[in-house]
């Protein structure tokens, strides 16, 4: 059993459920059927309202993420550019598709809406890191190198 | 290393973009080697092209701008001593098409200093609607013409006005924060690079509505303009200029979690709440019920951004820029195939060709169509790019101004493509409340995800057609009565595209990969072999034909060719490497 005592930095009224969902996130990594049921008790909501408000909103994730978290930007810029053959890429190199984590947990990959750096598209994001201008090339490149850490 | 002694102070452009190039690379190297210069981080130029960008003052008032830089000692050197290797020329026609007023200060001052902001005449306009009357600030805006900069469109001073004669235990002003639109950042760039003037712009709303609580609802995947926007609050807090008239004001900011349909006033006041973003049925209006049933007003960043201008300059020389029905200016998030991407500032009625090729130097020989409005808008025709930006003249072609995304498309692009793309978004993104959005929007998506992979039916585009308006009529909020638009804009200007995907099964774009073939022209092959070597299914025989059943389309071979003699072709067009 995790300890939740961070929750009570919160009130426990209703408006601030999704503030505790994404403190939960923070914490944790993602959202688990342990934390719902701790959050449900902290906010005294149904698990199955919560559950409805994790689904809702994309930012919520409710299977850990891998060591190394892949977001492959498929926003608009980086679309015209080419992020869908960039996903295919990513997606067999590491042969697990958007919002997976392999089986060693080593990486997790999602395709976000847009990471907001338009103008070096197509762009990918590992940990935070951003690697723009993407081709098959430096993506695959990138990839190895993370995969020899 | 050598420091030009004429140097007074060194800024570097830290916010995302500039970080996502490399600027805190920069940064650190500058700090390095110039221990003893004042280093500045600041925010954007928006000139994203050429980040990580470098500016230095120098003693005499002089200032050099230095782009694509990295930590290397040729590029740090070079700014140190002011030699012009690296230097950067602002290109001459962006210069003499800008307006900057809302962005006059970003990536000039340090995002995260009150004081220089006030050096620079920040907080002077919060302090002349003090010495006025909260109606005399509320004319102001009237006056002025500004229009909800969101994309809606909706005028900002009738909207306050609305607030501001309830009667009512609390008042809400939020600032719509949550700029959800995939390829729009005008938003992001103003809140990370000068927090205070969207700040200051709500003081003054919270002064005109009698506004006693402030929330800015700002998406989390902005971490930064969160961070920007936190200080500067605290700042407010120390300044005591939370006190307005007696009254102390609550700012907070509260982070969203991944909605675009949280962009729609409703859905917002929901998320707020602690529930699922969904719509509900207008009226009561959140100017009348909004928030926990308190009146509510919900501005866009932008339009807080503009307040103080029209305050501090008069709503007067404010509506002097602009078309009769659109005042002032309007940023552009400015994408896609064209050489100089970024953040522009233009005024409104600049013509769409001169913002794409004369700021974005796009070629007009490659240039298809440009779209604004992101998942919401349209495609416009490279034939209509007479047509003035503002709000009117957009809707009449199909498309919206929306929040200020542009995205220019090349002929190398498919339109069906980009339409199938927009409606993967929003069917997505749909929250499920209403019919027609609900599955309607899938089934558009579904018809455009069975052309594009070459199994459309002429039937298919007398279906797009028929359940567009439908899907607009029947849902509640602007997702829904919006989404249809990159499809219905795409057949009206784009029709002979749709056409050839479901009558010829070919995409002339060359994109769609079910609809193209790879061939190898052995006319210029000089028999290197990378292509086999490199073939991740061994699809090239060893007489260097592509097989096109056993080809994935994954353009390894394209790419690494020296003699560039692989190519995409029109389905069925070239047989044994012969047109």
């Amino acid at each position: 059993m995790n300890d939740y005592s961070y929750l009570k930095e919160i009130d426990k009224e209703h408006s601030n459920l999704i503030k505790g969902l994404q403190l939960i996130q923070a914490h944790e990594g993602y959202v688990s059927d342990e934390s719902i049921r701790a959050a449900s008790d902290y906010f005294g909501i149904a698990e199955v309202e919560i559950e409805g408000v994790l689904t809702f909103y994309a930012q919520f994730k409710r299977i850990k993420p891998g060591k190394n978290k892949i977001s492959i930007c498929d926003g608009t810029a980086c679309h015209i550019k080419g992020s869908k053959q960039i996903i295919e890429w990513v997606s067999s190199e590491l042969g697990i598709k958007s919002g997976e984590t392999d089986s060693d947990g080593i990486f997790s990959l999602e395709t976000v809406a847009c990471l907001g750096c338009c103008s070096l598209a197509p762009v990918m994001s590992i940990n935070g890191k951003i690697f723009g201008k993407l081709d098959r090339k430096s993506t695959i490149k990138i990839l190895k190198e993370y995969k020899k850490q | 290393m050598t420091v030009n002694e004429n140097i007074k102070k060194i800024r570097v452009g830290t916010a995302s973009c500039g970080l996502a190039a490399g600027g805190a690379a920069v940064l650190e190297a500058l700090h390095l080697h110039a221990p003893n210069i004042d280093i500045d981080e600041v925010g954007c130029l928006g000139h994203c092209y050429a980040e990580p960008m470098v500016e230095v003052v120098t003693n005499d008032g002089k200032s050099y701008l230095y782009a694509g830089v990295d930590d290397q000692e040729s590029a740090i050197s070079s700014i140190l001593s002011l030699s012009d290797k690296f230097r950067f020329k602002i290109p001459p026609v962006r210069e003499s098409k800008e307006l900057l007023k809302v962005l006059k200060l970003a990536g000039k001052i340090c995002p995260t200093s009150y004081d220089e902001y006030v050096a620079n005449g920040g907080y002077a306009a919060l302090k002349k609607a003090l010495a006025n009357t909260p109606e005399w600030v509320i004319n102001e805006i009237k006056e002025s013409g500004l229009r909800g900069r969101g994309g809606g469109g909706f005028p900002t001073g009738v909207k306050w006005s609305f607030l501001a004669t309830k009667e009512a235990e609390q008042k809400i002003l939020i600032c719509n924060a949550d700029e959800g639109d995939p390829g729009a950042f005008m938003d992001r760039s103003l809140m990370e690079s000068v927090p205070h003037q969207m700040l200051e712009g709500m003081l003054i709303g919270a002064y005109a509505t009698g506004a006693t609580r402030l929330i800015i609802y700002c998406r989390a995947e902005y971490p930064l303009a969160i961070k920007h926007l936190k200080i500067a609050i605290e700042q407010i807090y120390q300044n005591g200029l939370n006190k307005i008239e007696g009254r102390e004001l609550d700012i907070m900011i509260k982070e969203g979690a991944g909605a675009f349909v949280c962009g729609e006033e409703t859905s917002m006041i929901a998320s707020l709440e602690g529930k699922r973003g969904t719509p509900r049925f207008r009226p009561p209006f959140p100017t009348d019920r909004g928030l926990n049933n308190f009146p509510t007003s919900i501005n866009n960043v932008e339009t807080f951004g503009n307040i103080p201008l029209i305050i501090k300059d008069g709503a007067e020389s404010y509506a002097a820029i602009g078309t009769a029905g659109s005042k002032g200016t309007k940023l552009f998030a400015l994408a896609g195939d064209l050489k100089y991407p970024g953040l522009i500032e233009v005024p409104m009625g600049t013509t769409l060709s001169e913002i794409v090729f004369g700021i974005g130097g796009a070629d007009p020989e490659k240039v298809k169509a440009v779209q604004t409005g992101g998942p919401s808008g349209g495609c416009i025709p490279k034939s209509l790019f007479d047509t003035p930006v503002d709000y009117d003249s957009l809707k009449s072609l199909g498309a919206i101004m929306g929040s200020g995304g542009m995205i220019v498309i090349s002929n190398e692009r498919c339109m069906v493509e980009t339409a199938r793309f927009f409606l993967d978004f929003t069917h997505r993104e749909s929250c499920g409340k209403c019919t027609f959005c609900r599955v309607g929007t899938t089934r558009m998506y579904e018809t455009l995800e069975r052309i594009v992979a070459g199994n459309g039916k002429r039937e298919d585009l007398d279906f797009l057609e028929n359940i567009g308006p439908k899907i607009i009529k029947g849902s509640l909020c602007g997702l829904g009565q919006t989404a249809p638009n990159p499809v219905l804009a795409t057949l009206r200007y784009f029709r002979n595209e749709y056409e050839d995907h479901v009558l010829r099964g070919q995409c002339s774009a060359l994109q769609c990969n079910n609809l193209v073939d790879v061939v190898l022209f052995k006319d210029n092959c000089i028999k290197c072999r990378l292509c086999i070597k490199n073939c991740p299914v061994n699809a090239i025989s060893d007489d260097f034909v592509v097989d096109n059943n056993l080809c994935t389309r994954c353009n390894t071979c394209i790419e690494i060719c020296p003699k560039k003699t692989i190519a995409r072709t029109k389905r069925g067009e070239v047989v044994n490497d012969k047109i």
